[in-house]
């Protein structure tokens, strides 16, 4: 089996206040912590685990900065073989589709029976690069998937839908398959293994060196343009309890017990 | 013609809410386009969901074809890229659902057309679509504008708006299938219902609810004191089941479940579109969250911003002393 799994390096917003920058169209990400996307973290898991099942070898691929590698390491130390990051300023800043056609640039050319991509992006929501990939390598997909079993020549998965219900469906090989998050659950890196990726291939490419034409991708390519960002205003009518941990806790027990809603 | 081509979601047999709710705003965006909207349906034996779609006033296309039983990606994407053509809408556009994300992007690829997914607004201004989306966990919100194309192509949020009333009966017009026969599609196998557990909590009264703020699962205990407390049942955010902290079916969510208990307590929950839409209905909701922003905060009747374990202690204490 020869997977190729693709991850990307997204900040942690989840506790931290968002600020834009000047320009309206970027958001000062200067004191976000960032780490590997929530659900390429399962997908990476899962490529490993299908290596070790049936043998072969996997690939890491991602578009992203320098001090995105500690992320790529950490992926290899988990057991991927080796890894591919792409870094270009040229091409499009805000279109999945021309993601999508990078990260098959850095594809195409090469065997595969499986790509593994996470189903959706925790920073920008999208739930598009996959599938959209998929198109471009010309082969067969499934997205949202959460169980992935290997049959001869194809693979069987069940895709996650709304409100839990599953799809079970079989898709022939190769395809990409777009990981939802509690597929499985995720190793830590032993130390050796970190030891060992150190060690393992990182190559970095531009767009020339994978073939992609940067007019193909870049902002003229892209067909929409990200016209601005802002922070919407948080309309809450809740009632904010006040005071030390200890009084806001006796507020609200008090304000539950009264309300009888306990 | 700037007509606004809204594909009607259905499964096992029911259409989704999502198909009425984009209805809600299709009509301005093609008023401004100078077209109309059209609605589309694919499926097989579709005659209630055809009439059901036509109380809305618009004209609605059928195509009806045993082919089209269960939802299948690569045969929307074949059929839809033959309607485009067939057609030629101004806007496509469809749910952002398990369904809609798995065939738009392949679609806007193969037709080389603009895509903007998970809108939860769309407007037509100075000839100009604009299409507004979340980021950040809801904390960033992104006007994208499409350039000029021949079909924009749109997955809507579900429950980003409400659906219209009824209005007039629109008309039903049958179309032809293109689909081909000698084509290997993916494999369609069967659906497996959510898993049922020992609690159902869509029928809980009283739910405290965990996310990815608990940390670890031995501060499990503390939650625990203050659900038996309040004779609550345990639920959670999506974080919180994939970390094997509580069972899959107490999730809470668009993947989960719809809970309406009398009382909700979040505790440590960013408050994601996917997981308000599954506890919004709740009849009084209480947020604990150390991030004054947290979206949470949007639905939330009472509020603390605050570390939940300085907070939890307390809580449970006064509670019982209440009782
Ligand atoms: C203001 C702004 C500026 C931006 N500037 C840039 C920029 O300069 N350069 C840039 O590359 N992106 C940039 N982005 C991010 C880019 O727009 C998105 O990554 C892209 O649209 C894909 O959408 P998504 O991340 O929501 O992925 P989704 O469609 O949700 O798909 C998620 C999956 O796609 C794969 N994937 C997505 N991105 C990558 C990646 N980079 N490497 C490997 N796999 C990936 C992963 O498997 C991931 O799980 C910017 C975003 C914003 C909001
Ligand atoms: C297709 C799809 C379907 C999904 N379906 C669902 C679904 O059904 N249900 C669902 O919930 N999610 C769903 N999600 C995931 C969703 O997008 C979010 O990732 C998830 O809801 C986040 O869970 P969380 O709020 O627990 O974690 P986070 O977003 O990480 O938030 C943790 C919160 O805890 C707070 N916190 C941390 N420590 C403390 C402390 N000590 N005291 C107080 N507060 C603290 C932080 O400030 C933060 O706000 C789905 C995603 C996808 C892609």
């Amino acid at each position: 089996m020869k997977t190729f799994v693709c991850i990307k390096y997204v900040p942690d917003t989840s506790e931290a206040e968002v600020k834009l920058n000047p320009d309206g169209l970027t958001v000062d990400d200067s004191r976000f912590s960032f780490d590997i996307n929530d659900a390429d973290n399962y997908a990476v898991e899962e490529s490993v685990l299908i290596k070790e099942a049936q043998g072969g070898e996997v690939t890491v691929l991602s578009i992203g900065p320098k001090k995105s590698e500690v992320m790529i390491r950490m992926a290899m130390a988990k057991g991927c073989d080796k890894a591919t990051r792409i870094e270009d300023d040229r091409m499009a800043d805000y279109d999945p589709l021309m993601v999508a056609k990078v990260l098959a640039g850095g594809i195409k050319g090469q065997e595969f029976d499986l790509v593994l991509t996470g189903c959706m992006a925790n920073d920008d929501w999208h739930m598009t690069t996959g599938v959209a990939l998929a198109e471009e390598l010309g082969v067969k997909h499934a997205s949202m998937v959460n169980k992935v079993e290997l049959l001869d020549g194809k693979v069987k998965v069940h895709r996650e839908l709304e409100g839990g219900l599953l799809e079970v469906v079989e898709v022939e090989l190769p395809a990409v398959l777009t990981i939802q998050t509690g597929i499985n659950e995720p190793r830590y890196a032993p130390i050796r293994g970190i030891r060992q990726a150190q060690k393992k291939e990182l190559n970095v490419v531009s767009l020339d060196d994978i073939g992609v034409d940067p007019a193909s991708v870049n902002a003229d390519a892209s067909q929409v343009v990200l016209e601005k960002l802002y922070i919407p205003e948080m309309e809450s009518t809740a009632e904010f309890i006040e005071g030390e941990p200890e009084e806001k806790a006796e507020k609200l027990a008090a304000i539950l017990h009264k309300g009888g809603l306990v | 013609m700037g007509n606004v081509l809204v594909l009607a979601e259905h499964r096992q047999g029911a259409l989704r809410d999502v198909s009425f709710e984009m209805l809600a705003v299709a009509p301005g965006v093609a008023e401004g386009m100078g077209g109309e909207v059209v609605v589309l349906l694919l499926g097989s034996s579709l005659d209630d969901m055809a009439k059901k779609m036509t109380e809305y006033g618009h004209k609605v296309m059928v195509l009806d074809d045993p082919a089209f039983e269960n939802f299948n990606g690569e045969k929307y994407q074949m059929a839809l890229s033959a309607i485009i053509d067939d057609l030629k809408p101004a806007v496509l556009m469809t749910g952002h659902t398990a369904q809609g994300v798995d065939f738009m992007p392949a679609l806007a690829v193969e037709k080389k057309l603009p895509l903007v997914s998970d809108v939860v607004e769309l407007n037509y201004e100075g000839d100009v679509l604009k299409a507004t989306r979340q980021l950040y966990s809801g904390k960033v919100n992104a006007v994208v504008a499409f350039k000029p194309a021949d079909t924009y192509l749109v997955t809507f949020r579900e429950g980003a708006v409400e659906a219209p009333e009824a209005s007039a009966a629109g008309e039903v017009e049958k179309m032809d299938s293109p689909l081909k026969e000698d084509v290997p599609y993916r494999k369609f196998v069967e659906y497996i219902e959510a898993e049922v557990g020992d609690v159902d909590i869509t029928q809980s009264e009283i739910l405290v609810a965990i996310g990815r703020g608990l940390k670890e699962d031995k501060n499990l205990p503390e939650i625990e004191a203050l659900a038996e407390t309040i004779k609550a049942d345990l639920a959670g955010s999506r974080a919180a089941t994939d970390a094997g902290w509580i069972p899959h079916d107490r999730q809470v969510g668009t993947s989960g479940k719809a809970v309406k208990p009398k009382l909700y307590i979040a505790l440590g929950i960013s408050g994601a579109f996917q997981h308000l839409a599954g506890m919004k209905g709740a009849k009084t909701i209480v947020a604990v969250n150390k991030d004054p922003e947290a979206p949470i905060f949007t639905v939330a009747d009472y509020a603390i911003v605050d570390d939940m374990f300085k907070v939890l202690p307390k809580l449970t204490e006064k509670l019982k002393e209440l009782k």
